[in-house]
């Protein structure tokens, strides 16, 4: 057999027995094999069921001193909003106090005795709202509920005193989430965290596997070749995140009614550069890793601000602008734009260009330095 | 003698060096190795086995000297040199989580195999090596001796020219080691030539021809008898606690 006949034999075997292997060996992993089934489902539940950023049902307790229809009916309005479960009347500031303290109460509404009184002698009456702020985020729904659960009962005494039309209303139409529930915005985050892991955590490990165990070393002496290896070596896990991504859009429809607008093969197509921009830092980390649990801790190392400074969960506008400049470098934040823009506004290329454009840039950079990297550890 | 003319050698090694940082791991070696024949390569540990063995096999790249394997370049053939060598080392290079049979699958596949040649050729490897009734056991559980004799049948899988051997039985029970060598001979006597490294004694007196390496450098070379003559030695053991002794104090 001349060496050309063998050269052209090569091309068709080289990348299909490591597929087979990879395949087999990730079926009987049983770690990888929960992870790569069960953590879809349980990211789904933490991060969709979980985390509601919009605060609502706080409870209250109400120190009605003017004891009048008046203060009745801004008890009624404050209750309406949504954002405040009435849970008890207290008869003393000191009940308050006690109550905010325990954890029992978050809110109080104070109503002082001359309530009613300014209101019929046409001064301007006062109500205290009171507010467990200690957690920011969750105080601000009660600020501003409480704020425009005032100026409607205003607008409204206003218009019944003096026969007056209301000379503006703002009507706001919340565009793409008009329920404005925390699920829609995170869902298909949570593609993107999924992929990230996948892509990153278990391809980093899977690698650094069959070099502590000599395997590697086995494969570089035959004549499979490094392209074919690394391939044989990726691509099983990106079929895994495409299935996984797939499992999420249709969990996310069927348990959050997370609406899916955009042409679902051009979301397909842009997850090309996140994907391998994501294996290019796990291919990195395999590079520097020693063992499967250092390639582990520099994957949630990596995780890490890929959660908190993509704009996954917090809104990167309100971050200082070092954290945002971090987050300009994540591959995630131009992945959750494009999930963002096609699943719940349903835009095109066109509209997504910019974000696609630079990560595929972090793709081809990532991908050139952990190949150059991986080439030179296999040597 | 015209055969010998026609067929290169099965490794010619012509001043090969290499270095690491500061460290000179192989320096200026020179070595033939005929088809056919069983090569034990000798010496303390660091003193360059290894690393010879590897660069041999295209896993590192020499700093510089050449080699050829079966009559090509290890550095601008390297590509056609490694369908031509198995390598088996210390570490067996077996998947834990593939049984027996999916290990030899593996390899075998990877070497080209394909279809009935395939089929016909691991079920031949399995019978010669006894591993029919393990099939399809997980190579993870079994003992060291039946591991070794499977990453034996990987890395022989594709009958290679020219097989590489690293320290291939250590830790492994004196049975299995002679029934490995009993393996070995099989393959010698088909022509397969054969660079063994050990640090076991008995072991590199049953090979034809022994190379003994002391900090990079070839330091005795021939046979087991030629070796104890040119040390004035009983065993090949006395020769190479001599040299050992040598060696540090060399390095002292």
């Amino acid at each position: 057999m001349s060496a050309f006949s063998f050269g052209v034999r090569m091309r068709e075997w080289r990348f299909w027995p490591m597929l087979w292997k990879e395949f087999i060996q990730m079926r009987r992993d049983r770690i990888t094999f929960a992870m790569i089934l069960l953590l879809p489902a349980i990211q789904l539940a933490l991060f969709g069921y979980a985390i509601q950023t919009d605060v609502r049902h706080l409870k209250t307790v109400v120190l009605d001193e003017s004891r009048t229809p008046e203060s009745r009916a801004l008890v009624t309005v404050i209750a309406n909003t949504g954002n405040f479960d009435v849970i008890a009347q207290v008869s003393n500031r000191d009940a308050i106090r006690e109550g905010i303290e325990s954890g029992e109460v978050t809110a109080a509404l104070v109503i002082p005795p001359d309530y009613a009184r300014d209101i019929v002698r046409g001064r301007t009456a006062t109500a205290q709202m009171i507010v467990d702020a200690a957690d920011p985020q969750s105080s601000a729904a009660a600020i501003s509920g409480a704020q425009l659960a005032a100026q409607a009962r205003s607008t409204q005494l206003l218009g019944e005193r003096f026969r007056l039309v209301v000379p503006i209303e703002m009507r706001v139409r919340p565009w793409y989430n008009p329920s404005q529930r925390s699920a829609t915005f995170i869902v298909p985050g949570v593609i993107g965290i999924l992929l990230t892991i996948t892509l990153t955590l278990i391809t980093s490990t899977a690698i650094v596997r069959e070099r502590e165990r000599g395997t590697l070393e086995q494969l570089i002496v035959t004549p499979i070749g490094k392209a074919s290896l690394m391939l044989g070596k990726l691509v099983p896990f990106v079929l895994v995140g495409y299935v996984q991504m797939t499992v999420v859009m249709v969990l996310g429809k069927l348990l959050f009614g997370i609406p899916i607008r955009g042409s679902l093969p051009l979301l397909y197509v842009l997850t090309v550069p996140f994907i391998v921009a994501s294996l290019g830092v796990g291919l990195l980390i395999s590079t520097v890793a020693r063992s499967q649990a250092q390639a582990m801790q520099l994957s949630f190392f990596f995780m890490l601000p890929n959660i908190l400074l993509s704009g996954y969960i917090f809104p990167r506008m309100a971050m200082p602008l070092p954290a945002q400049w971090i987050g300009l470098a994540l591959p995630l934040t131009y992945f959750l734009k494009v999930l963002r823009g096609v699943l719940l506004k349903g835009i095109g290329i066109d509209q997504l260009w910019r974000p696609t454009a630079s990560m595929t840039l972090i793709a081809v950079l990532l991908l050139v330095v952990s190949v150059r990297r991986f080439t030179k550890t296999i040597e | 003698m015209t055969t010998a003319a026609a067929i290169p050698p099965a490794v010619v090694i012509e001043k090969l060096r290499k270095t690491f940082g500061a460290l000179v791991a192989v320096d200026g070696l020179d070595l033939t190795i005929g088809r056919g024949e069983v090569f034990g390569l000798l010496g303390p540990n660091g003193s360059g086995k290894t690393t010879t063995i590897r660069m041999l096999c295209g896993l590192i790249t020499p700093t510089a000297g050449r080699a050829t394997v079966v009559g090509f370049d290890t550095s601008t053939q390297s590509e056609i040199v490694r369908t031509k060598i198995g390598y088996m080392s210390q570490r067996y290079g077996l998947y834990d989580d593939l049984t027996v049979y999916e290990n030899l699958r593996f390899y075998a596949t990877v070497y080209g195999l394909r279809g009935n040649a395939r089929t016909d050729r691991l079920e031949k490897h399995m019978t010669e090596i006894g591993l029919t009734s393990r099939r399809d056991q997980l190579a993870g559980t079994l003992s060291g001796g039946w591991k070794q004799r499977l990453a034996l049948a990987c890395a022989t899988a594709h009958e290679p020219e020219m097989l590489f051997l690293d320290e291939p039985t250590a830790g492994v029970d004196p049975a299995a080691r002679r029934a490995f060598w009993k393996s070995i001979y099989e393959l010698s006597a088909r022509g397969t030539t054969i660079l063994v490294t050990t640090h076991y004694m008995d072991e590199a007196e049953r090979c034809q021809r022994l190379a003994f390496l002391s900090r990079g450098h070839l330091i005795g070379l021939g046979t087991v008898q030629e070796i104890l003559e040119q040390f004035h030695k009983p065993t090949i053991e006395d020769v190479f606690i001599e040299l050992q002794a040598r060696d540090e104090g060399a390095a002292a």
